[in-house]
C-alpha cells in the first residue's frame, strides 16, 4: 500500500506550515515538517541598530511571546555590559513573565489543544457544548493579559522593558487590583489542571532528552544554566558549543540539533522534568492529583503539564505581588561597553537563545536568535516517526487528525521559527 | 459605539485598520471609544463584550484589487475567515466573532470593514490604493447615517 498524507495548512498552530507523510508498501518512508512562512531576517535587521532597540524590535517576532524576546535580549545585553538587575526590578520581570506564561498557556490549552481531546474541530464548536470551560479559559487568559498590560504597558508587544530594568515601575497601589484578579485566576488554573487531566491520552511515551534552564532557587524563567536529564550542564554562553542550527531543504526555519545527540525537547515537559523539585508543594500536589509523576514522557499529556505551569505562574505572581514595593528607580544605570552577550530565558514554548555582539558605541554588530520551535522541529518529526507506524491501518482522516494533534502537543509557534502547517500522507497510490 | 482598528503598522498595508482608528479618534467625538488592536481574538472578545454597537476595521487579503473595501454586517452570517488570515495568529477576528456568537456574547451590531491590502512588507509605507480606501472608510464611519 502506497499513500501520501498531506496537511496543506495546519490549523491551530501559530504561523504557516505543512506536514508531509510518505508511506510505501505499508511502511512509513518519510516525515517532513515543512515550514514555508518566509524567513524573517530579524537578525540582519538588528545589525547596525542601537542596543536599546533590541528588546522592542525582537518583541515583534511574536504576538504571543513578546515578553520572552524582550527578556532574552535584555539579559544578553546586560551580560555584555556587565550589569546585573536585582531586587524588585528582577521580581517585576518575573511577574511580567508569569503574565505571558498564563496568557500563552491558557490560549493553547483551551483554544488550540483541548478541542483535539474532546473531539471538536475547533474551540468554536467546543464552546457550543462546553461554554463554561471556554469561558474559564478566556478568564484565565485575561488575567495573564492584565499582568502584561500593567507591567508591560500594553497587552500585546509590551513597551515598558528596557536594558537595566523598566522605563517605569508601578506604584504598589497600582498593583492592588491584580492581587484579587490573580487569586481568582489561581482557582481557575487549579480547575484547569483537574479538567485537562480528565481527558484520555493516547498511550505513547518517549525517552526524550529534556533541555531547559535550571536555577538553584526557583522554577526557571529568566535565569539559570542550560541542563538536560542526560547530563548536559552548561552556561548560557556555551549554547552554540552544544547546539547547532542546520538548514534542511524542506523548511524555511533552521532546525536546531544537539551536536552529540540530534533531536532534543524544550518546553513545558522539559522544564517540568528538570525542575519538579522547584515547584511549590501545592503545585506538586495538584500535579500528582492529576496523575502526573515527577517526569512526564507522554507528549499528549503536555496539556496537563501546561496547566500545572499555569497554576505555578499564578501562585508565583501572587507571591511577587504580595511582597512588592516600588523600587527607587525604574532601572539601574547602564554604561555601554564593547562586548558579547548571551541570554537564554524560558519562553512558554521552551528556551529562547539570544546572542549579541556590541561595539563601544552600543551598536549591534551581530545577532543570533534561536527560538524554541526551531529547537523542537526535529523532535516533532521524530515523534511522528515513532507514532505513525503503529497507526498505519487507521482510516486516513483519523490518522491525519492524530498526526496534527501530535504536532499541536508542541504548541508550535511557526511564526517564531521562521525564520507553519499543511499535512500530506503519501501512500504512493 | 466602539471602534476597533486592527493591524500592525510596521507591516505596510496591515496598518490600515490602525490608521482608520487614529483618524476617528482625532475627531474627539462623544460616546465613542476607539481602540488600536493587534487582532488577537480572545482580547477582541473581551473588548466587545457588553457592547451594543461595534465597528472593526482590518486589512484584508483576498484576490480583490488593492484598496477594495469589504463590508460585513455580522448578524447571522459568519465572516469569511480566509479573508483576514494575516490578522496576527490562528485565533483572529473571524474566530473571535464566531466564539462570541457561540457563547451568546456577540454585540447586537458588529460591522467589519476589510481593506484589501497590496503588501505586508515589514517597514514599508501604506500603498496609495489603501491610503484612499482609508479616507473612504473614515468618511463612511463618520457620516451621520453610520452613527
Amino acid at each position: 500500500m502506497h499513500k501520501i498524507i498531506r496537511v496543506d495548512t495546519l490549523a491551530r498552530v501559530e504561523g504557516e506550515g505543512s506536514l508531509y507523510i510518505k508511506i510505501r508498501n505499508g511502511q512509513l518512508a518519510d516525515v517532513k515538517l515543512k515550514i514555508f512562512e518566509p524567513p524573517r531576517f530579524f537578525e540582519a535587521l538588528l545589525r547596525g541598530r542601537k542596543y536599546s532597540e533590541a528588546p522592542d524590535i525582537t518583541a515583534r517576532i511574536c504576538g504571543i511571546c513578546p515578553v520572552a524576546y524582550q527578556m532574552s535580549s535584555v539579559h544578553a545585553i546586560e551580560q555584555a555590559f556587565g550589569l546585573q538587575v536585582e531586587g524588585q526590578l528582577r521580581q517585576l520581570r518575573r511577574l511580567l513573565y508569569c503574565g505571558e506564561w498564563i496568557e500563552s498557556h491558557a490560549l493553547h490549552i483551551y483554544m488550540l489543544h483541548a478541542p483535539d481531546f474532546l473531539g471538536y474541530a475547533d474551540a468554536i464548536q467546543m464552546a457550543k457544548d462546553h461554554p463554561e470551560a471556554v469561558k474559564r479559559g478566556l478568564e484565565l487568559k485575561k488575567a495573564g493579559n492584565e499582568i502584561v498590560r500593567l507591567i508591560g504597558g500594553r497587552e500585546i508587544h509590551p513597551i515598558n522593558v528596557r536594558v537595566g530594568g523598566f522605563y517605569r515601575a508601578p506604584h504598589k497601589t497600582e498593583l492592588v487590583p491584580l492581587l484579587e484578579t490573580m487569586k481568582k485566576a489561581r482557582d481557575l488554573a487549579e480547575e484547569t489542571v483537574r479538567w485537562s487531566s480528565s481527558f484520555s491520552f493516547p498511550r505513547f511515551e518517549r525517552d526524550y532528552e529534556f533541555v531547559s534552564l535550571r536555577h538553584p532557587g526557583e522554577y526557571p524563567m529568566n535565569e539559570g544554566r542550560i541542563v538536560s536529564n542526560k547530563g548536559l550542564d552548561i552556561s548560557v554562553r556555551d549554547f552554540e558549543q552544544a547546539f547547532e542550527e542546520e538548514h534542511v531543504k524542506h523548511s524555511n526555519a533552521l532546525q536546531s540539533a544537539k551536536k552529540d545527540a540530534g533531536a532534543y525537547l524544550v518546553g513545558p515537559l522539559a522544564r517540568y522534568a528538570n525542575n519538579f523539585d522547584l515547584l511549590t508543594k501545592s503545585v506538586q500536589e495538584a500535579a500528582r492529583s492529576a496523575g502526573l509523576d515527577t517526569v512526564c514522557r507522554n507528549p499528549f499529556q503536555s496539556i496537563v503539564v501546561r496547566a500545572v505551569e499555569t497554576l505555578y505562574a499564578c501562585e508565583e505572581a501572587l507571591r511577587i505581588l504580595s511582597s512588592y514595593d516600588q523600587p527607587e528607580k525604574p532601572s539601574i544605570e547602564v554604561t555601554v561597553q564593547q562586548g558579547m552577550g548571551y541570554g537564554c530565558t524560558e519562553a512558554p514554548r521552551g528556551i529562547l537563545y539570544h546572542y549579541y555582539q556590541i561595539d563601544e558605541k552600543g551598536t549591534i554588530q551581530n545577532a543570533k536568535i534561536v527560538p524554541p520551535t526551531s529547537q523542537n522541529q526535529k523532535m516533532i518529526e521524530s515523534d511522528l516517526r515513532e507514532f505513525i507506524p503503529a497507526r498505519l491501518t487507521l482510516p486516513e482522516e483519523t490518522l491525519t487528525l492524530q498526526c496534527e494533534q501530535a504536532i499541536r502537543n508542541y504548541d508550535p509557534c511557526i511564526s517564531c521559527a521562521t525564520h507553519f502547517l499543511n499535512l500530506k500522507v503519501d501512500r504512493g497510490e | 459605539m466602539l471602534i476597533i482598528g486592527v493591524g500592525n503598522e510596521m507591516r505596510g498595508d496591515d496598518g490600515a485598520g490602525i490608521r482608520v482608528a487614529r483618524r476617528i479618534r482625532e475627531q474627539k467625538l462623544p460616546n465613542l471609544t476607539v481602540l488600536e488592536h493587534s487582532g488577537e481574538g480572545t482580547s477582541l472578545m473581551e473588548a466587545w463584550k457588553h457592547r451594543n454597537q461595534v465597528i472593526v476595521i482590518d486589512a484584508a487579503h483576498s484576490d480583490s484589487p488593492p484598496g477594495t473595501i469589504h463590508r460585513y454586517e455580522i448578524h447571522q452570517k459568519p465572516l469569511p475567515s480566509n479573508l483576514f488570515r494575516f490578522s496576527t495568529h490562528t485565533f483572529g477576528i473571524a474566530e473571535a466573532i464566531e466564539l462570541s456568537r457561540a457563547l451568546h456574547e456577540l454585540p447586537a451590531s458588529i460591522i467589519v470593514y476589510g481593506i484589501e491590502a497590496k503588501a505586508f512588507d515589514t517597514g514599508s509605507a501604506l500603498s496609495p490604493e489603501v491610503q484612499s480606501a482609508i479616507d473612504f472608510v473614515v468618511d463612511e464611519i463618520l457620516s451621520p447615517q453610520s452613527r
